[in-house]
């Protein structure tokens, strides 16, 4: 499987969790945490499973999310 | 991760549609669960994709949450009045033939304020690709009812349940002319960025409506959930039919959603028609139309 | 000459004299000053100008199209002028009516852009061929919001034809909508035009940004009133929109924002008032009376006033050219000096109140009102005109 790296910009998450919804390898999950608008933003539970594919891009409809490739080898999360 | 407020980026890189959006003005002011933005995801990646030149792209809204697109995109991008977004963008095209040009709005917008200008500009094949999100409402006023609201759905203006029977927009602009004519739900991400993607290899008036759900005022007015709970219909709900007549795919409020490619065909756009007939008929005495930039 | 002047492309100017219409002659008039879209609705009795263009457009280079109704002429020709040309529409009173939103779009996102309308007599379907010159205060605050435009009023065919280039150049020089008042009679009226020589014409050319991509703020206006404008497609990735908006564009719903921007699309216009302000002057020193008359009207004002003059009376003439912005300060100064005025007008009164407005209680103002359908009767306004001549001096 191809590795990616999901990136999140915590303070445009509105939480409608559709990332989490629709990960295909479920890397996903809210935190329990809040951004400062009070909206629980996702974090990566499984950041080993992202293959880097970008669904949670297409869906987030706040630009809050997005998952691009990394080389292998290469530091997936730091 | 703690309880604690978080404030950071998390993995700071860049979002791939960043270089077709205004990123000084996120947040944008979409609810939560509204998928106008999943829309532009995958405009963004179909302009990326099909490596539309950005500067020769102008975009054009009207009013209402989806008027709202224009002036997130980082490009030529006009919010125009209500229901005006189509002829705006026919004297945007007409006046300088090589922009792509490209109407993005919502179902309020184009067919009931608009539905004039949506039918005569399919009828003259303005070379226009319209983007039509269709969250079934006016969302922005408060939720009243569409021209494209489904039966017995409760409305604002509707308390007891809407019965004017409802517009089928892919049959309606495919009966005015339209040369291609989609519809996916904000689910279908990457088929609708390869519609999108395709339209713009047509010549001609596309039509690619997205059903879109309103999570703030249809979806919770009729006990549908939120915008996960109608993303899981849509995705349960949905059946892929290319070229299924569009006649036959009417929306109710909870049944099945007929999407895909319904018509792709060929016929000449307006200023093809206006330059050959002003040839066949004034001869040596046409002046081709130069830039009118007029600096 | 001013140097931000340029001539007149000479494929789109028809150089001689003519015997036409003042419909045709508006169309001459925009192709002079380089108008080489329009998009239009029939309505009579404004057609003809738009009948003229679809036949000419074709043989200079540019484009007509008619639009399914006025609200989508309105806007099309907008469209048009974002993508580089020089636009306009012509319509009468009703399809007036339908365009009015889009006069504030043009006001508030900075459009230039000229509307004709050739008045008839309304209220609604009113009088489709007669004329009446009951838009005036519509072409001034017809759309919603507080705003200005410049408004123009041609009394013959040959008025059309200059005017109509002097409106695309208010247009292009202040980015306002330009409202072209003329009536059926001078519409339909056929008179000697004479088109000069395009080296001989004047046109203001758009104020394009010579700015880079990075150093252009949309409505910046480096403290100047008009902003410097750029065409889709140029790479610019600017918006626009009818919210109300700051320097980039960018909607912006505050007070102070609604402020300095409302005030700003009004003073550039204000500000400028003087030199907009055109009017014909005629034995105005020594006045007791002064006829105030635009249009069709100052033409059988004319008849009226000689007639008082003749029996002695001491008359002066004030013919508006321009309406809006209204010429106040010059209605002020004669109202220190004269006994009244009598305005006749094709209106049950409009510009009157403007003048009386502007006179301030120092002169007396007597309307001759006309519901429409035909012209004054030049005798109706001789008689006000004894009338206002005996008054007391307020």
């Amino acid at each position: 499987m191809a590795e990616g790296r999901v990136s999140i910009v915590v303070e445009h998450c509105k939480a409608c969790g559709f990332c989490v919804e629709f990960c295909p390898t479920h890397v996903l999950e809210l935190s329990s945490a809040f951004n400062s608008k009070g909206y629980h933003p996702p974090h990566a539970v499984h950041p080993e499973r992202c293959s880097g594919c970008d669904l949670c891009g297409m869906y987030c409809p706040d630009f809050a999310i997005y998952a691009t490739k990394v080389a292998p080898g290469k530091e997936r999360d730091k | 991760m703690s309880d604690s407020l978080i404030t950071d980026i998390v993995n700071a890189g860049v979002n791939p549609v960043d270089q077709i959006l205004r990123t000084d003005r996120m947040p944008h002011i979409w609810c939560p669960g509204c998928c106008i933005g999943t829309t532009v995801n995958s405009f963004a990646r179909a302009l990326i994709d099909s490596k539309i030149d950005l500067g020769s792209l102008a975009l054009v809204s009207g009013i209402g949450c989806t008027g709202r697109v224009a002036g997130y995109v980082k490009l030529d991008s006009f919010h125009t009045t209500h229901g005006r977004a189509i002829p705006f963008a026919t004297g945007l095209k007409l006046a300088n033939p090589k922009l792509n040009v490209v109407v993005y709005s919502g179902d309020g917008d184009l067919s009931a304020i608009g539905g004039n200008h949506l039918i005569h500009a399919a009828r003259r094949n303005i070379d226009l690709k319209v983007i039509c999100v269709n969250n079934l409402i006016y969302a922005m006023t408060g939720g009243q009812t569409a021209p494209t609201t489904p039966g017995h759905s409760i409305t604002s203006t509707n308390p007891y349940g809407t019965f004017e029977p409802s517009f089928n927009l892919p049959h309606l602009v495919e009966a005015a002319g339209a040369v291609y004519v989609a519809r996916w739900t904000t689910f279908h991400v990457r088929q609708l960025a390869r519609s999108i993607s395709e339209a713009f290899q047509k010549k001609g008036f596309s039509f690619i409506e997205v059903i879109s759900p309103c999570p703030t005022l249809y979806q919770r007015r009729n006990k549908l959930g939120d915008g996960l709970d109608t993303m899981k219909y849509y995705k349960e709900k949905s059946k892929v039919r290319h070229g299924a007549p569009t006649g036959e795919v009417g929306l109710t409020m909870t049944g099945e959603i007929i999407v895909g490619k319904f018509v792709d065909r060929d016929r000449p756009d307006y200023q093809t028609m206006m330059r050959s007939q002003y040839c066949e008929s004034l001869g040596e005495k046409f002046v081709e139309q130069e830039e009118m930039v007029c600096s | 000459m001013k140097a931000d002047h340029c001539k007149a492309d000479p494929r789109g100017v028809l150089t001689g004299t003519h015997f036409i219409d003042g419909d045709h002659a508006c169309c001459e008039g925009a192709l002079a000053a380089g108008a080489r879209f329009a998009a239009g609705y029939p309505i009579t009795p404004s057609t003809e100008v738009v009948e003229r263009f679809a036949s000419r457009v074709p043989t200079v280079g540019g484009t007509f199209i008619q639009m399914e109704d006025e609200l989508a002429a309105s806007i099309t020709l907008q469209g048009a002028v974002w993508g580089g040309a020089k636009a306009f529409t012509v319509t009468s009173g009703p399809g007036f009516s339908l365009m009015m939103e889009h006069i504030g779009y043009a006001a508030m996102t900075e459009t230039p852009c000229v509307f004709v309308d050739v008045q008839r007599g309304g209220p609604s379907t009113g009088l489709p061929t007669l004329p009446a010159q009951a838009d005036m205060m519509q072409a001034r605050w017809g759309s919603h919001g507080d705003y200005e435009i410049i408004a123009l009023c041609p009394n013959s065919p040959q008025e059309c034809f200059d005017l109509t280039i002097k409106a695309f150049n208010f247009a292009e020089e202040f980015r306002v909508p330009v409202m072209f008042m003329m009536d059926e009679v001078v519409g339909h009226m056929t008179e000697k035009v004479v088109i000069p020589p395009a080296d001989q014409i004047e046109v203001f050319p758009r104020k394009h940004t010579h700015k880079s991509v990075e150093d252009y703020l949309p409505y910046g206006t480096n403290g100047g009133q008009v902003p410097e404008m750029a065409h889709a497609g140029e790479g610019y990735n600017f918006h626009v929109t009818g919210l109300t908006h700051d320097e980039r564009g960018y909607p912006n719903m505050t007070p102070p924002v609604q402020d300095k921007l409302v005030r700003r699309l009004q003073n550039k216009i204000r500000a400028a008032a003087d030199r907009i302000s055109l009017f014909e002057e005629e034995q105005l020193e020594g006045a007791d009376v002064v006829v105030v008359s635009y249009g069709i009207t100052s033409r059988v004002a004319q008849r009226a006033i000689e007639a008082a003059r003749k029996s002695g009376l001491r008359v002066g003439k004030l013919r508006l050219i321009t309406a809006w912005p209204f010429p106040e300060k010059k209605i002020r100064e004669l109202a220190a000096k004269v006994k009244s005025f009598v305005v006749p007008e094709l209106n049950l009164g409009q510009m009157v109140r403007e003048v009386e407005r502007a006179a301030a209680g120092k002169a007396r103002t007597f309307a001759v009102s006309h519901a429409g359908g035909g012209v004054h009767r030049p005798e109706d306004i001789l008689k006000v005109i004894v009338e206002a001549s005996r008054c007391q001096t307020a």
